[in-house]
């Protein structure tokens, strides 16, 4: 379970003074439910969900994540958190079974435990062949597998995707979108974001909209296809973002 | 803090920084080389140069004294001199290195020795060049042996004993023991070469720890995991500390091993040392060679070397971690090196001694201490003072290592 009270940051630019990357954004992700952040490059999904794997800090607005606040109680949001995005690389001088080793240890969990988490996860995921391989001489498809494992290590209850289709190829960008939908199948809390229409169509319940920090629209598909009176999401979209500029 | 998170984060790191190329030749094998290279290197250019010098015979000039044959033709036979005819333009002669000097006898020097009017003789050189120099001694000492023996012919021609010109003897002793005189010319050098390998080893574990990862994107993995921002900082300090000591450890070592082989080496009478006897002899007078070195002072000194091991890992884990990827963090270092020599090289500087004020200057303290360990001298007042200074500044910098670690706007500047 995810809930955002009107999430709100600011950072300060030099140059352009105060920017409200994220300005009250409230809404509520379920178990077993995926929720779509849908917006274009820079509207604030990144902050968003940065916020609340308590990677920043929410400047007003609070949020909890597993029912722990991201503000004061980081540590145990970010134990039930698998937080997964275009930019959570792989240490390249370690080893598959030594990257997701180390994260079990950091979680918390003992050798043994995850010695069998890992050997269930490596089947899962067809991952033996390349387990003591150096991740910097992996493919991308290898990479996120391996960075799949990583997240799943301490079965977190909620996971938070960012962008993580983002520059893979067809068949990689399916497995990944595949593996979402097992989260949800297995009952947690996933929030997905992306600005790929295709990938909220086939994956997401419940679709936010989110344009220069704000949340612009929230629904599920079909409601938000009802309420525009257009078929085409990105037809949807475009409408929605242009009723927010209008204002 | 949780002990076993620091730990594993440590380890971890440790494992990685051990797969890291650059790390490796920064903590291991340039402190390895440094050293010997640094000790065989400068002893044996300084002795060949020295003794090269002193082996040749140097072309010296006579200019005028065709009224006085006796000393030209004595300085003609003089086996270490080699005379030559004069050039006309003889001073160009020796600034072009083609003549190593002239000795100018003025007319009528005989005639004048013999009615007392103390004739002026003249030595030509060209100051500072080795060669020139050495030429110049040669010719010195021909003329004060051949002045002492015109007072003793003088002596005895009116039957006076040798004592009336020289009525006492004096003569110079060292009381330094070896160990002081090698420290306190070798021993300026070493602090000198500890702390920039100290500041090296610390500085590629803290870019490739910081921004390295910053840039490589696993920095934001690393933070997604429930471990508390203060151990990640504490593991990853430890492993940068551990880059700085490992790679004094390895000087230390690399040191001690080539003074004990080095100077069996040198003083064991090898073809190296017969040959150069007498060159090693007055390099090793100036300190170039083979200073002993006191094995407790390579102790003390490693001992002080810690908190200022300390100091530098957090400052270079600081400065790096501001950075968004490894060239700007190496960019940043780098000139933070040249702020680090020169407290340094003061210390090298001859008549800097240590006081209470010195004691505490970062750097400039460990470098003066250093010195006087590595020589047997232990001021236990000022070395207290020092370790107790360095301790502090050390804890500064790590409390805001953390501090910079917990901002944000560091860890996510774009």
């Amino acid at each position: 379970m995810i809930e955002a009270h009107n999430l709100t940051k600011t950072f300060k630019d030099k140059k352009r003074g105060q920017i409200h990357a994220v300005d009250g954004v409230s809404f509520r992700a379920e178990p077993g439910r995926i929720y779509g952040l849908l917006g274009a490059n820079g509207a604030g999904k990144t902050t968003t969900l940065r916020m609340l794997a308590t990677l920043l800090q929410p400047t007003t607005g609070t949020a909890t994540v597993a029912g722990f606040d991201v503000a004061t109680q980081a540590q145990q949001v970010r134990a039930h958190v698998g937080f997964l995005a275009a930019s959570t690389a792989l240490y390249g001088r370690l080893t598959a079974r030594e990257m997701i080793t180390y994260f079990g240890k950091l979680n918390g969990l003992g050798n043994a435990e995850i010695k069998a988490r890992l050997a269930r996860l490596a089947t899962e995921l067809d991952m033996h062949e390349f387990l003591d391989r150096r991740c910097d001489k992996f493919s991308t498809g290898m990479k996120q597998k391996t960075s799949i494992a990583r997240t799943l290590i301490h079965d977190p209850a909620v996971m938070i995707f960012d962008e993580p289709t983002l520059g893979l190829d067809v068949m990689t960008a399916r497995s990944i979108v595949r593996f979402v939908r097992e989260c949800r199948n297995q009952g947690k809390t996933v929030i997905y974001s992306t600005h790929v229409m295709s990938e909220v169509e086939k994956l997401c319940d419940t679709i936010g909209v989110i344009h220069g920090g704000k949340l612009c629209a929230e629904g599920t598909l079909a409601e938000l296809r009802a309420k525009h009176g257009e078929q085409d999401l990105e037809e949807v979209f475009v409408k929605i973002i242009g009723a927010e500029d209008q204002k | 803090m949780n002990g076993n998170n620091i730990l594993t984060v440590y380890v971890k790191e440790l494992r990685d920084s051990l797969r890291d190329r650059r790390t490796l030749m920064s903590v291991i094998i340039i402190p390895a080389i440094v050293m010997p290279l640094l000790f065989f290197g400068v002893t044996k250019v300084m002795t060949t140069v020295m003794s090269r010098a002193q082996e040749e015979i140097p072309s010296v000039a006579i200019l005028g004294g065709s009224d006085s044959p006796g000393i030209v033709s004595a300085l003609k036979q003089s086996a270490k001199l080699r005379i030559v005819s004069a050039p006309v333009d003889w001073k160009q002669a020796i600034s072009d290195k083609k003549l190593r000097a002239a000795v100018e006898i003025p007319d009528g020097f005989e005639a004048g020795l013999k009615v007392g009017s103390a004739p002026e003789v003249r030595i030509y050189n060209y100051s500072g060049e080795l060669k020139s120099d050495f030429a110049a001694r040669t010719v010195e000492r021909f003329l004060t042996d051949l002045r002492e023996q015109t007072v003793s012919d003088r002596l005895a021609e009116r039957g006076l004993a040798k004592t009336m010109a020289r009525p006492f003897e004096f003569q110079r002793q060292n009381v330094a023991p070896p160990e002081k005189v090698g420290g306190n010319l070798f021993g300026g050098i070493v602090p000198y070469v500890i702390i920039i390998l100290c500041f090296s080893g610390a500085m590629y574990p803290a870019m490739d720890l910081t921004a390295g990862e910053k840039e490589r994107g696993t920095m934001e993995t690393l933070l997604c995991s429930p471990v508390a921002r203060v151990d990640i900082v504490l593991g990853k300090f430890l492993m940068v500390l551990t880059g700085s000591l490992g790679a004094i450890c390895i000087t230390l070592f690399s040191m001690g091993l080539t003074a004990t082989v080095g100077g069996s080496f040198l003083m064991g009478g090898g073809r190296f040392a017969v040959k150069a006897g007498a060159a090693a002899a007055t390099a090793k007078a100036r300190g170039v060679a083979m200073p002993t070195i006191d094995p407790l002072g390579l102790i003390g000194v490693l001992a002080m070397v810690i908190p200022v091991a300390v100091l530098f890992a957090a400052i270079a884990f600081t400065v790096a971690l501001f950075a968004k990827s490894y060239k700007e963090a190496q960019s940043y270092l780098a000139p933070m090196m040249i702020v680090v020599i020169l407290p340094a090289v003061i210390g090298i500087l001859p008549g800097i001694e240590l006081d209470t004020k010195l004691a505490l200057v970062p750097l400039l303290n460990l470098s003066l201490v250093c010195k006087e360990m590595l020589s047997g001298v232990w001021h236990w007042n000022y070395i207290a003072l020092i370790f107790a200074s360095s301790c502090v500044y050390a804890a500064a910098a790590l409390s805001l290592a953390v501090k910079m670690f917990n901002r944000e706007d560091v860890i996510f500047r774009a």
